[in-house]
């Protein structure tokens, strides 16, 4: 084929595609949106890597429910996955590392972008919608540990749902809603699993392209570092195609780090979980709930029966209404103003957060 | 880098030339970009016909790696991915690789009757005649892979799904949409079972 011939027979087919789809609209579109550049950049691609770490998610959890089987075969399904199907253990290894990554992108987006002061007026509901995905993540994390139906997983999720039992009144009725009876059992596995695949997705994506949306709609919020510039002098990068490449190369970098993580260190299986056994010794939850755990702890000891779980929940409730309505109250960061009061704040959760988690790990 | 070769290198990107002249060939790549960016410095608003040769080398080099890379990702990620869909059809490729089957009592069966079985993966028909003889064949119509049945009234293998028809003996195709007569197996007839061998 010559040379114009080749180049015509491409016009022609893009042309077919533009008329019907816009495009030129499209990438006149990508070229005009531009994304800030400053020393804080970085924090950008936070967003991004969860986003690519939740599509991770999705495929290696489509790959999974191949050969899962929910119910009382579930343990032995996965144990076919891990030791009997050809790269099954990289599959459950890379969900179950990327889901760890996930949960700890996603917080690192979060503080990133509250120490930015991005969630400042006109950004609220992005705020919101973040945090709802970040809770929605944890629950992704609670109801799919229990899938595996190993020792750790079955002990992991009764002592999990204690502490919604120890609530009153309503504790003990929507702690045996969630296991479907007074334990956990394979029809606690199942509604799980329900959660898991059908529920929580159909919560979360909706509530994921409500937060992409906004970031679109109103753009790359600057920290008020950088607001205080004048204008002229603030930088910024096209988004297409120089911040798409170096987002996609972030991307590529995350691959990696999966792929290293899952295949050095894949996932082990414990003995099936059995009600009769004793728990084993120093059981405790993922890392991401270690912090609420140790706290729990902390009360428990404080305080005698149960009123130690109720005033710990009660206080995370209250931490939670707080950095949720971090928006309302943070009104001193207004343009281009230094908000040294919610910085505090947000070192102080930061602060709390972590110094908790290693608490718990040493406490073990 | 001196002055005067970055204009050889220049007027080389001018022109246009499609042929590397020996300064430029010589030149390193640190050149070439030179020359292009004082190229515009210069103000030339003549259209460019081509870029630089070296730069089309270059710029075909990296798509090249890119395009390698990604090949190589692909099959990273692909070859897990197919194996792990695959291992049940590797499973039952080792299942199917069986070639001999003994029915315990199958010695017992009524003339005049069928015993459906599973050889490998797939069922088959064992058949004890009205004349004391016995055949055993594949179960799985040549046509469309429906499962076949042995019907004794009329002396047939039929398939429900097309109307296929076979013969109870040879396993022919005797009417309707099969393109090939079943699988026959041998059949050896002991006391207290039966031994189907394939081939």
């Amino acid at each position: 084929m010559s040379e114009a011939k080749k180049s015509s027979w491409k016009t022609a087919c893009y042309q077919w595609l533009d008329e019907r789809l816009d495009l030129a609209g499209w990438l006149a579109f990508a070229k005009k949106k531009t994304v800030p550049e400053h020393k804080h950049s970085f924090w950008y691609y936070w967003g991004g890597i969860s986003l690519f770490l939740f599509l991770v998610q999705c495929l290696t959890g489509v790959l999974l429910l191949v050969y899962f089987r929910p119910g009382p075969e579930a343990y032995e399904s996965v144990r076919q996955i891990t030791y009997e199907i050809h790269f099954g253990w990289l599959i459950r290894a890379a969900h179950s590392w990327s889901a760890n990554l996930m949960i700890f992108a996603v917080m690192v987006h979060m503080f990133s972008a509250a120490f930015m002061k991005a969630y400042r007026k006109p950004r609220e509901f992005t705020w919101w919608s973040g945090l709802a995905l970040l809770l929605l993540s944890m629950l992704f994390g609670f109801s799919g540990y229990l899938l595996v139906w190993d020792e750790t997983a079955y002990f992991a999720t009764k002592v999990g749902l204690e502490i919604p039992h120890s609530l009153p009144w309503i504790g003990p009725f929507l702690a045996d809603l969630a296991r479907g009876g007074p334990d956990v059992s394979p029809t606690t596995l199942q509604r799980f699993f329900a959660l898991h695949v059908v529920v929580i997705p159909a919560i979360f994506t909706p509530i994921l392209v409500f937060h992409l949306w906004l970031v679109q709609k109103h753009g790359n919020a600057v920290p008020p570092s950088e607001e205080a510039k004048p204008k002229e002098q603030r930088k910024s990068i096209p988004f297409f195609p120089n911040f798409l490449m170096k987002d996609l190369a972030m991307w590529l970098i995350t691959l990696n780090v999966i792929a290293i993580l899952a295949s050095m260190w894949p996932v082990q299986l414990g003995p099936a979980a059995d009600p009769l056994k004793p728990a084993p010794v120093g059981i405790h939850p993922e890392w991401y709930y270690m912090s609420s755990f140790q706290v729990l702890k902390i009360f428990g000891a404080l305080f005698p029966g149960t009123t130690g779980e109720v005033l710990g929940m009660i206080l995370f409730t209250l931490g939670l209404v707080l950095w949720a309505l971090l928006p309302l109250y943070d009104t001193s960061s207004q343009f281009g103003k230094r908000a040294k009061q919610a910085t505090y704040f947000i070192l102080f959760a930061l602060f709390v957060l972590v110094t908790t988690t290693i608490w718990g790990y040493l406490a073990l | 880098m001196s002055e005067p070769e970055k204009k050889v290198a220049l007027t080389t990107t001018e022109a246009g030339v499609a042929t590397e002249t020996s300064v430029a060939g010589g030149a390193s790549v640190a050149t070439e970009a030179d020359g292009a960016t004082q190229s515009e410095e210069t103000e030339q608003t003549e259209a460019m016909p081509s870029k630089a040769p070296e730069e089309m080398h270059r710029r075909a080099f990296i798509y090249g790696l890119a395009a390698m890379a990604g090949c190589g990702y692909a099959a990273a990620i692909g070859y897990p991915v197919y194996r792990y869909l695959a291992s049940p059809v590797e499973k039952a490729a080792t299942a199917a690789a069986v070639n001999e089957i003994s029915l315990p009592k199958a010695d017992e069966l009524p003339k005049g009757s069928a015993l459906m079985f599973k050889f490998g993966t797939a069922p088959a028909l064992l058949i004890h005649h009205a004349d004391d003889t016995w055949s055993a064949m594949s179960a799985v119509c040549t046509h469309l892979a429906c499962t076949v049945q042995y019907e004794a009234d009329q002396n047939r293998i039929y398939c429900g799904c097309h109307s296929g028809v076979y013969d109870p003996k040879t396993g022919a195709n005797v009417a309707g949409p099969p393109p090939r007569p079943l699988t026959l197996f041998k059949v050896t007839v002991h006391p207290g079972s039966v031994t189907v061998t394939r081939g």
